[in-house]
Protein backbone atom coordinates (compact mmCIF):
# COMPACT_ATOMS: atom_id res chain seq x y z
CA UNK A 1 0.00 0.00 0.00
CA UNK A 2 1.19 3.66 -1.01
CA UNK A 3 3.07 5.55 2.29
CA UNK A 4 0.47 8.30 2.17
CA UNK A 5 -2.41 5.74 2.27
CA UNK A 6 -1.01 4.15 4.85
CA UNK A 7 -0.31 7.52 6.95
CA UNK A 8 -4.08 8.89 6.29
CA UNK A 9 -5.35 5.61 7.04
CA UNK A 10 -3.40 5.39 10.70
CA UNK A 11 -4.42 8.83 11.44
CA UNK A 12 -7.83 7.82 10.87
CA UNK A 13 -7.09 4.94 13.21
CA UNK A 14 -5.74 6.95 15.89
CA UNK A 15 -8.08 9.71 15.32
CA UNK A 16 -11.21 6.83 16.13
CA UNK A 17 -9.61 5.76 19.42
CA UNK A 18 -10.27 9.15 20.91
CA UNK A 19 -13.54 9.66 18.78
CA UNK A 20 -14.65 5.84 20.52
CA UNK A 21 -13.56 6.68 23.98
CA UNK A 22 -10.81 4.15 24.23
CA UNK A 23 -8.05 7.16 24.82
CA UNK A 24 -7.93 10.17 26.16
CA UNK A 25 -5.69 13.52 26.30
CA UNK A 26 -3.03 11.25 27.88
CA UNK A 27 -2.15 9.66 25.52
CA UNK A 28 -1.46 13.03 23.34
CA UNK A 29 0.29 13.75 26.12
CA UNK A 30 2.67 10.65 25.91
CA UNK A 31 2.67 11.11 22.18
CA UNK A 32 4.31 14.88 22.83
CA UNK A 33 7.26 13.50 25.03
CA UNK A 34 8.59 11.22 21.89
CA UNK A 35 11.28 12.63 20.25
CA UNK A 36 14.43 11.55 18.26
CA UNK A 37 15.98 10.75 21.71
CA UNK A 38 13.36 8.60 22.13
CA UNK A 39 11.59 7.54 18.50
CA UNK A 40 9.58 4.66 20.39
CA UNK A 41 8.86 6.14 23.32
CA UNK A 42 4.68 5.60 23.06
CA UNK A 43 5.12 2.28 22.39
CA UNK A 44 7.44 1.51 25.11
CA UNK A 45 4.99 2.53 27.71
CA UNK A 46 1.80 1.12 26.38
CA UNK A 47 4.55 -2.45 26.58
CA UNK A 48 4.93 -1.14 29.95
CA UNK A 49 1.83 -1.29 30.98
CA UNK A 50 0.92 -4.14 29.08
CA UNK A 51 3.20 -5.72 31.70
CA UNK A 52 2.04 -3.93 34.51
CA UNK A 53 -1.47 -5.02 33.83
CA UNK A 54 -1.37 -8.97 33.08
CA UNK A 55 0.45 -9.19 36.06
CA UNK A 56 -2.34 -6.91 38.00
CA UNK A 57 -4.88 -9.31 35.90
CA UNK A 58 -3.68 -12.31 37.25
CA UNK A 59 -3.48 -11.30 41.04
CA UNK A 60 -7.00 -10.13 40.85
CA UNK A 61 -8.08 -13.42 39.38
CA UNK A 62 -6.47 -15.43 41.88
CA UNK A 63 -7.91 -12.65 44.94
CA UNK A 64 -11.83 -13.00 43.09
CA UNK A 65 -11.30 -16.74 43.55
CA UNK A 66 -11.21 -16.63 47.76
CA UNK A 67 -14.00 -16.81 49.51
CA UNK A 68 -15.14 -14.25 51.30
CA UNK A 69 -13.55 -11.94 48.87
CA UNK A 70 -10.42 -9.54 50.57
CA UNK A 71 -11.83 -6.30 49.55
CA UNK A 72 -8.69 -4.19 50.83
CA UNK A 73 -6.47 -6.24 48.77
CA UNK A 74 -8.66 -5.90 45.44
CA UNK A 75 -9.11 -2.49 45.85
CA UNK A 76 -5.30 -1.86 46.37
CA UNK A 77 -4.53 -3.94 42.85
CA UNK A 78 -7.01 -1.75 41.66
CA UNK A 79 -5.83 0.91 42.65
CA UNK A 80 -2.94 0.61 41.08
CA UNK A 81 -4.14 -0.65 37.51
CA UNK A 82 -6.46 2.51 37.98
CA UNK A 83 -2.77 4.21 38.12
CA UNK A 84 -1.28 2.98 34.89
CA UNK A 85 -4.51 3.03 33.01
CA UNK A 86 -4.21 6.97 34.00
CA UNK A 87 -0.95 7.04 33.07
CA UNK A 88 -1.16 5.96 29.57
CA UNK A 89 -5.13 7.42 28.62
CA UNK A 90 -6.94 4.18 28.64
CA UNK A 91 -10.14 5.64 28.88
CA UNK A 92 -12.42 2.73 28.96
CA UNK A 93 -10.49 0.53 30.87
CA UNK A 94 -9.72 3.53 33.96
CA UNK A 95 -13.49 3.81 33.98
CA UNK A 96 -14.09 -0.30 34.99
CA UNK A 97 -11.65 0.52 37.58
CA UNK A 98 -13.27 2.99 39.18
CA UNK A 99 -16.49 1.23 38.84
CA UNK A 100 -14.56 -2.05 40.73
CA UNK A 101 -13.50 -0.01 43.40
CA UNK A 102 -16.83 1.31 43.81
CA UNK A 103 -17.92 -1.66 44.34
CA UNK A 104 -15.02 -3.16 47.06
CA UNK A 105 -15.98 0.12 49.16
CA UNK A 106 -19.78 -1.30 48.85
CA UNK A 107 -18.88 -4.89 49.61
CA UNK A 108 -20.18 -5.88 47.02
CA UNK A 109 -18.67 -9.58 45.22
CA UNK A 110 -20.93 -9.62 42.82
CA UNK A 111 -20.52 -6.01 41.05
CA UNK A 112 -16.79 -6.65 41.36
CA UNK A 113 -17.26 -9.56 39.68
CA UNK A 114 -19.35 -9.11 36.89
CA UNK A 115 -16.96 -5.66 36.80
CA UNK A 116 -13.98 -7.32 36.32
CA UNK A 117 -15.48 -9.06 33.51
CA UNK A 118 -16.05 -5.77 31.62
CA UNK A 119 -12.79 -4.78 32.18
CA UNK A 120 -10.89 -7.69 30.63
CA UNK A 121 -12.72 -7.71 27.60
CA UNK A 122 -12.16 -3.69 27.01
CA UNK A 123 -8.31 -4.25 28.11
CA UNK A 124 -8.20 -6.84 25.67
CA UNK A 125 -9.88 -4.68 22.86
CA UNK A 126 -7.66 -1.87 23.59
CA UNK A 127 -4.43 -3.92 23.46
CA UNK A 128 -5.70 -5.12 20.52
CA UNK A 129 -6.25 -1.84 19.02
CA UNK A 130 -2.71 -0.71 20.31
CA UNK A 131 -1.28 -3.60 18.66
CA UNK A 132 -2.57 -2.99 15.37
CA UNK A 133 -1.72 1.03 15.82
CA UNK A 134 2.15 0.53 16.13
CA UNK A 135 2.47 -2.41 13.81
CA UNK A 136 0.97 -0.19 10.74
CA UNK A 137 3.16 2.90 12.09
CA UNK A 138 6.52 0.48 11.45
CA UNK A 139 5.02 -0.20 8.24
CA UNK A 140 4.06 3.24 7.39
CA UNK A 141 7.48 4.35 8.62
CA UNK A 142 8.27 7.52 10.69
CA UNK A 143 5.30 9.58 11.45
CA UNK A 144 6.03 13.15 11.86
CA UNK A 145 3.01 14.05 12.98
CA UNK A 146 2.27 11.70 16.28
CA UNK A 147 5.72 12.90 17.56
CA UNK A 148 7.47 16.67 18.48
CA UNK A 149 7.70 18.86 15.16
CA UNK A 150 11.19 19.77 15.09
CA UNK A 151 10.29 23.20 13.82
CA UNK B 1 29.04 34.92 41.31
CA UNK B 2 26.26 36.62 39.47
CA UNK B 3 23.13 35.68 40.51
CA UNK B 4 19.92 36.12 38.45
CA UNK B 5 17.42 38.21 38.97
CA UNK B 6 14.48 37.06 41.18
CA UNK B 7 11.67 38.92 38.66
CA UNK B 8 13.05 36.97 35.85
CA UNK B 9 13.67 33.56 34.66
CA UNK B 10 16.36 32.28 32.12
CA UNK B 11 15.42 28.95 30.90
CA UNK B 12 18.85 28.78 29.56
CA UNK B 13 20.77 28.78 33.21
CA UNK B 14 20.25 28.50 36.73
CA UNK B 15 21.22 30.72 39.39
CA UNK B 16 24.57 28.91 39.29
CA UNK B 17 25.93 28.75 36.22
CA UNK B 18 24.73 26.81 33.07
CA UNK B 19 24.28 23.38 35.14
CA UNK B 20 20.46 21.71 34.62
CA UNK B 21 18.46 20.98 37.92
CA UNK B 22 18.93 17.60 39.41
CA UNK B 23 15.55 15.84 40.70
CA UNK B 24 14.78 12.94 42.40
CA UNK B 25 12.15 10.97 41.68
CA UNK B 26 10.55 8.33 43.25
CA UNK B 27 7.67 6.14 42.63
CA UNK B 28 6.81 2.42 42.93
CA UNK B 29 5.64 1.85 38.92
CA UNK B 30 8.24 1.52 36.93
CA UNK B 31 5.60 3.20 34.14
CA UNK B 32 5.13 6.29 35.82
CA UNK B 33 9.17 6.94 36.70
CA UNK B 34 9.70 6.12 32.76
CA UNK B 35 6.95 9.02 32.30
CA UNK B 36 8.60 11.09 34.75
CA UNK B 37 11.86 10.76 33.94
CA UNK B 38 11.01 11.51 30.12
CA UNK B 39 9.05 14.72 31.35
CA UNK B 40 12.06 15.73 33.07
CA UNK B 41 14.47 14.96 30.41
CA UNK B 42 12.76 16.96 28.17
CA UNK B 43 12.42 19.77 30.72
CA UNK B 44 16.37 19.66 30.70
CA UNK B 45 16.85 18.43 34.33
CA UNK B 46 18.99 15.43 35.06
CA UNK B 47 17.12 12.60 36.74
CA UNK B 48 17.72 10.20 39.11
CA UNK B 49 15.04 7.35 39.80
CA UNK B 50 14.10 5.44 43.21
CA UNK B 51 11.65 2.78 43.22
CA UNK B 52 10.72 3.30 46.94
CA UNK B 53 11.38 5.38 49.81
CA UNK B 54 14.12 3.59 51.62
CA UNK B 55 16.52 3.62 48.23
CA UNK B 56 15.59 7.15 48.07
CA UNK B 57 17.08 7.99 51.29
CA UNK B 58 19.99 5.68 50.60
CA UNK B 59 20.64 8.06 47.41
CA UNK B 60 20.41 11.15 49.71
CA UNK B 61 22.94 9.76 51.73
CA UNK B 62 20.05 9.28 54.88
CA UNK B 63 20.17 5.37 54.91
CA UNK B 64 21.40 3.78 57.96
CA UNK B 65 24.97 4.05 58.65
CA UNK B 66 25.81 5.99 55.71
CA UNK B 67 27.77 9.08 55.01
CA UNK B 68 26.44 12.08 52.56
CA UNK B 69 29.73 11.96 51.33
CA UNK B 70 29.28 9.12 47.95
CA UNK B 71 25.60 10.40 48.24
CA UNK B 72 23.76 12.76 45.07
CA UNK B 73 22.47 15.07 48.37
CA UNK B 74 24.55 17.94 47.71
CA UNK B 75 23.47 18.01 43.77
CA UNK B 76 19.74 17.24 44.36
CA UNK B 77 17.66 20.56 43.75
CA UNK B 78 14.26 19.25 43.93
CA UNK B 79 12.74 15.95 45.24
CA UNK B 80 9.17 14.87 43.25
CA UNK B 81 7.18 11.54 45.13
CA UNK B 82 4.06 9.43 45.00
CA UNK B 83 2.69 9.68 47.82
CA UNK B 84 1.00 5.93 47.80
CA UNK B 85 3.82 3.47 47.97
CA UNK B 86 4.21 0.28 49.67
CA UNK B 87 6.50 0.66 52.48
CA UNK B 88 7.25 3.73 53.31
CA UNK B 89 4.39 6.76 51.96
CA UNK B 90 5.63 9.31 50.24
CA UNK B 91 4.58 11.45 53.03
CA UNK B 92 6.98 9.25 55.61
CA UNK B 93 9.63 10.04 53.13
CA UNK B 94 9.01 13.83 53.61
CA UNK B 95 9.02 13.74 57.21
CA UNK B 96 12.40 11.91 57.37
CA UNK B 97 13.72 14.49 54.57
CA UNK B 98 12.70 17.28 56.83
CA UNK B 99 14.31 16.03 59.90
CA UNK B 100 17.29 15.62 58.17
CA UNK B 101 19.51 19.13 58.65
CA UNK B 102 21.75 17.83 55.39
CA UNK B 103 18.02 17.79 53.42
CA UNK B 104 14.95 19.61 54.60
CA UNK B 105 15.73 22.51 52.38
CA UNK B 106 15.57 20.24 49.58
CA UNK B 107 12.01 21.24 47.98
CA UNK B 108 9.77 18.03 48.16
CA UNK B 109 7.00 17.58 45.71
CA UNK B 110 4.11 15.16 46.33
CA UNK B 111 2.22 13.70 43.70
CA UNK B 112 -1.14 11.57 43.69
CA UNK B 113 -3.74 10.23 42.32
CA UNK B 114 -6.27 11.19 44.40
CA UNK B 115 -7.56 14.33 45.25
CA UNK B 116 -7.80 14.01 49.15
CA UNK B 117 -7.93 17.44 51.10
CA UNK B 118 -7.09 16.03 54.33
CA UNK B 119 -4.15 14.57 52.64
CA UNK B 120 -3.18 17.17 51.02
CA UNK B 121 -3.11 19.39 53.95
CA UNK B 122 -1.23 17.38 56.24
CA UNK B 123 2.13 16.98 53.28
CA UNK B 124 1.86 20.37 53.19
CA UNK B 125 2.01 20.96 57.20
CA UNK B 126 4.89 19.13 57.06
CA UNK B 127 6.78 21.08 54.73
CA UNK B 128 6.18 19.62 51.54
CA UNK B 129 6.43 22.67 48.47
CA UNK B 130 3.39 21.37 46.76
CA UNK B 131 0.85 18.51 46.04
CA UNK B 132 0.13 17.62 42.42
CA UNK B 133 -2.18 15.48 40.57
CA UNK B 134 -1.16 12.65 38.43
CA UNK B 135 -0.19 11.72 36.15
CA UNK B 136 1.71 15.32 36.09
CA UNK B 137 1.68 17.02 32.69
CA UNK B 138 4.31 18.86 30.38
CA UNK B 139 2.78 22.51 31.83
CA UNK B 140 2.99 21.03 35.57
CA UNK B 141 6.87 20.32 34.90
CA UNK B 142 7.55 23.84 33.05
CA UNK B 143 5.85 25.26 35.94
CA UNK B 144 8.02 23.37 38.66
CA UNK B 145 11.25 23.94 36.40
CA UNK B 146 10.52 27.89 36.76
CA UNK B 147 10.59 27.66 40.53
CA UNK B 148 13.48 25.67 40.80
CA UNK B 149 15.17 28.80 39.75
CA UNK B 150 14.05 30.33 43.05
CA UNK B 151 14.68 27.10 45.18
CA UNK B 152 18.54 26.94 45.54
CA UNK B 153 20.09 23.95 47.44
CA UNK B 154 22.37 25.83 49.82
CA UNK B 155 24.78 22.92 49.85
CA UNK B 156 24.99 22.57 46.18
CA UNK B 157 28.77 22.39 44.95
CA UNK B 158 29.90 22.70 48.68
CA UNK B 159 31.47 19.66 49.76
CA UNK B 160 30.23 17.35 52.36
CA UNK B 161 32.46 17.28 55.36
CA UNK B 162 31.82 13.41 56.57
CA UNK B 163 28.64 14.64 58.24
Amino acid sequence: MERNQMRRQLALMRQSFFDQGFLDEQFIQLEELQDDANPNFVEEVVTLYYRDSSRLILNIDQALERNPLDFNKLDNYMHQFKGSSTSIGAKKVKAECTQFREYCKAGNSEGCMRTFQQLKKEYAILKRKLEAFFQQARQAGPLETACRSRN
Amino acid sequence: MRMASSSSFSSASMAMGDEKPHVLAVDDSLLDRKLIEKLLTNSSCKVTTAENGQKALDLLGLGDGQHALNSIASKVNLIITDYCMPGMTGYELLKKIKESPTMKDIPVVIVSSENVPTRIKKCLDEGAEEFMLKPLQKSDVNRLRCQLTKFSNPHKGMLCMGR
